[in-house]
């Protein structure tokens, strides 16, 4: 995990420094050209995983229950957090 | 709007290719995901640096953001507390060790099965560990594909408090995709809280 957050720091200092570089300003499309890859992949091995695949219906709506309940507690927290504490005057 | 149907087609070629097993064993070994992830978190580093914004973003941490990461486990354990009443094969407890994984999938589960081995046996404590692999898994999805959904009905925090223990790594490019490059620090320092609370909450719940 630590790796993970070193090298974006690397890359932090890089892009600091060649922050004139036109083509760096351009990032953000290479960046999501290399999510839909990593979808593709994550997408591969949730497929191929057969002990995911055969217990999917006995397991999967339990699971995507508990999933779906904790996601949407949290946005609901999130909105009542953004509106209290951080919402600044006169954006949406 | 084209680019979230773009991550999930994306996502669909490549369960059914995986399903299908016709691509190469070699995909799978786990190395060339966790590189691509190295490279993306590279041009993440990136863009944050080149950013000609930069200096306001690092002015904007503030103690109040600790109120982030706890409406994360606050809404987190609430309402899978409440939805743990519709499974009554598994006690509160069990849910919420499954909830407090917080999308860290492959930790949690992991720690689930071990721990509720010897009380549960290891066919249901594996159970128990595959709910929490696929839930995990599924509020990665979830946040990855609902991130621009959040940001327009639950504001621009929605997305990382879904995103829970992802949101520093797997769930930021797309978290500053939605909500903007101003809240990075905010989401990496949430997610590096929420991503060291999981072994100790899913210890905790499984203690009960």
């Amino acid at each position: 995990m630590f790796i993970v957050i070193g090298i974006m720091f690397g890359g932090i200092v890089i892009g600091y420094l060649l922050r004139r570089v036109q083509l760096f300003q351009k990032i953000n499309n290479l960046i999501f050209y290399t999510i839909l890859f990593l979808l593709f992949m994550l997408g591969l091995s949730v497929g191929a995983n057969k002990t995911i695949m055969s217990n999917l219906t006995t397991l999967g709506w339990q699971a995507l229950l508990i999933a779906a309940a904790g996601t949407l507690g949290s946005v609901i927290m999130a909105k009542i957090v953004y509106n209290r504490f951080f919402r600044e005057r006169g954006k949406p | 709007m084209k680019g979230s149907l773009l991550v999930v087609f994306f996502f669909a070629l490549g369960c059914l290719i995986g399903w299908s097993d016709f691509f190469p064993e070699v995909l799978l070994k786990g190395d060339i995901s966790m590189y691509i992830l190295y490279l993306l978190m590279f041009q993440v580093g990136i863009s944050i640096g080149s950013d000609k914004k930069l200096k306001d973003i690092l002015r904007s941490i503030h103690p109040k953001l600790l109120l982030i990461p706890l409406a994360t486990m606050i809404g987190t354990f609430s309402a899978v507390a409440l939805v743990s009443l519709l499974l009554p094969k598994w006690s509160i407890s069990e849910c919420l060790a499954v909830g407090s994984g917080f999308a860290y999938y492959s930790l949690s589960s992991i720690l689930i099965t071990q721990l509720k081995t010897p009380t549960l046996g290891l066919p249901i404590a594996t159970e128990l560990g595959i709910i929490a692999l696929i839930a995990n898994l599924i509020r990665e999805i979830m946040t990855l594909l609902g991130s621009p959904l959040f940001v327009k009905y639950f504001g621009r925090l929605a997305p990382i408090c879904a995103g829970a223990a992802t949101t520093m790594d797997t769930t930021l490019p797309i978290i500053t995709r939605c909500s903007g490059k101003d809240l990075v620090f905010v989401s990496i320092f949430h997610g590096m809280l929420m991503d060291f609370s999981v072994p100790f909450l899913v210890s905790f719940f499984c203690s009960f």
